[in-house]
């Protein structure tokens, strides 16, 4: 069953089945280059199509028509004759272009003349008490187990956070018949003014129409608590219950699933082992990559498209990954460029898709108290190290984030730091009085997802191989 | 905790989960199959045996480590399930030739 990669060189390898990478590899493929996927899931569509190909939800409406323009996206990659790997993990990129995969337990190896990064993004964490308990998941969680295997909550939900992804999940548990019995809405009532600014951008794009009418819909069947300033959630081995302080005043209500959600951010591993140069954002408060106007990164020959550089949602996305696709195709192969849409129209594509984000960037941007954690609130869940634990590291002279480690291991369990890695360069950054940037990010290096030394081990090795580490 | 929805008509496969025949669905994962089984599928940490379940679903967590087949620390979330398969609910890290 498992599938190897037929050659050993490509024109162009796209890493990621979202809407970056269906549009960036279809593109390529099109325009005659030769074209390799490599994604992770059992099928095409990344978080925001998952399971397009497959999903037992029959019903249209239910997920909505922003979801089925995904089946568009997979219908033209498999018309073009881009190959397309699944369940392949990439562990290693570097700046040779050389590309390590795992496949059904095996390492490949191929070369790229271009890559195209199309990782996308992983939800913020949202480190509060009780936030490992078995029972609190992430909002994308669900959905993802909705859109893929049509199951929906049935027992106490509550829904705590911030976003469009939180409504949107809220109406489709619902149209499924599942059970929500609360939503506890953090957005800052600051935050309201502060976007007020950028308001017409907003006013006048795709997501108002459509996040009004289905927070209409939510709102009519499940009670909202807006201006929620404190959460926690207990229990003893399995979540009971949920506390909150809204308006000044403390509830707590009993649950058996708590799902959180805070916005995402770019899934930086891959890129940052592959030594591209990353930056912190101010406002949407994570790390994005240094790209030119057509992805291009600080290493020659990798692009990145898609929400991994910088959230602009899924239709940025795949127009991102046509504008690196077509930059590639003109690098390469400039001929055959011609077939393709021109970039002005990109561009302008791209400008359309954007409408609107700022707007939203400002008015959802987390709350200091839901991003850095106090006490005894687990900051790494790999470690299980907590906010006070790196407090005292910092105490004795631990100075960021790569210190850190070896006084508490934070980032060294298999997570890798994608779930505590932004919560321990703000926690440090609080700390010491300095910013994100100065404060920086862990050392990120291959393997990005955990292999077996007996995979490692079975790589075909040539008699230098041999030679460089066996004595005598 | 979840519950699957009638419009769900995907073909039944049988996987067992710590020798107990479970129900699963053609395309389940092996995480969401355990979360929808309505059996106890808590895991224990390697660092101080604290009960988990899957977080993320979508491979960034880890929390939903699991030995499939006789091979440990396999992410649940991003295997489908099988006929036939084995699952075993890790307690602690992962073993020797496991």
């Amino acid at each position: 069953m498992t599938v190897a990669p037929k050659r050993e060189d490509y024109d162009v390898v796209v890493i990621g089945a979202g809407p970056a990478g269906l549009a960036a590899a279809a593109t390529s493929a099109e325009a005659g280059l030769s074209t390799l996927l490599l994604d992770e899931n059992i099928g095409p569509g990344g978080q925001v199509f998952r399971a397009i190909s497959s999903t037992p939800v029959t019903d249209r409406n239910q997920l909505g028509a922003d979801y089925w323009v995904g089946a568009d996206l997979v219908q033209s990659l498999r018309a073009s004759n881009a190959e397309v790997i699944h369940r392949a993990t990439v562990w290693s990129l570097d700046r040779n272009l050389d590309i390590a995969v795992s496949i059904g337990g095996a390492s490949a190896f191929v070369k790229a003349r271009r890559v195209i990064l199309a990782t996308g993004a992983l939800e913020r964490p949202f480190p509060i008490p009780g936030w490992t308990l078995p029972g609190v998941m992430t909002a994308g969680a669900a959905q993802t187990m909705l859109k893929s295997s049509a199951l929906v909550p049935d027992g106490r939900t509550v829904i705590a956070g911030q976003g469009p992804l939180l409504w949107l999940l809220a109406a489709q548990i619902l149209r499924l018949g599942g059970r929500l019995d609360r939503i506890l809405d953090t957005t800052e009532r600051g935050n309201y003014f502060a976007a007020l600014p950028h308001a017409f951008a907003f006013l006048t794009s795709p997501y108002f129409t459509k996040g009004l009418s289905m927070m209409r819909e939510v709102k009519a069947k499940v009670q909202v608590v807006s201006g929620v300033t404190e959460l926690a959630a207990a229990g003893d081995g399995q979540l009971a219950s949920v506390s909150y302080v809204a308006g000044g005043k403390r509830e707590i209500i009993p649950a058996d699933l708590l799902l959180l959600h805070q916005g995402v951010v770019p899934n930086v591993n891959l890129a940052m082992a592959a030594g591209v140069e990353h930056r912190w954002d101010d406002l949407q408060l994570c790390w994005s990559p240094v790209l030119d106007a057509s992805g291009n990164s600080s290493v020659s020959g990798i692009a990145i498209a898609g929400d991994g550089a910088g959230i602009g949602g899924a239709n940025a996305a795949v127009v991102r990954g046509r504008i690196a696709a077509r930059a590639a195709v003109e690098a390469l192969a400039p001929a055959a460029a011609a077939k393709l849409p021109a970039m002005a129209t990109l561009r302008s594509d791209l400008a359309k898709a954007e409408r609107g984000r700022l707007f939203l960037d400002t008015l959802f941007r987390p709350a200091p108290q839901f991003r850095i954690p106090s006490g005894d609130t687990i900051v790494c869940r790999c470690e299980e190290v907590t906010a006070k634990d790196v407090l005292d590291s910092v105490a004795i002279g631990a100075t960021g984030p790569n210190q850190l480690k070896a006084y508490r291991r934070t980032g060294m369990g298999p997570c890798q730091g994608r779930l505590c890695g932004l919560t321990v360069t703000e926690l440090m950054a609080q700390a010491r009085g300095k910013t994100p940037q100065e404060i920086g990010y862990y050392r990120l290096r291959a393997p990005v997802k955990p292999i077996t030394l007996a995979e490692l081990a079975a790589v075909p090795k040539s008699e230098a191989d041999i030679k460089a580490v066996v004595r005598g | 905790m979840f519950k699957r929805s009638e419009q769900d008509k995907r073909p039944q496969v049988q996987i067992f989960v710590d020798g107990v025949a479970v129900a699963a669905r053609q395309g389940d994962t092996v995480s969401a199959a355990l979360l929808a089984s309505g059996q106890d599928a808590r895991r224990s940490t390697a660092v101080s045996g604290a009960p988990r379940l899957p977080y993320c679903m979508m491979g960034v967590c880890f929390d939903c480590l699991v030995t499939i087949d006789g091979v440990g620390n396999r992410q649940g979330c991003l295997v489908p399930v099988a006929e036939g398969m084995q699952i075993e609910i890790q307690k602690g890290k992962r073993e020797i030739g496991k």
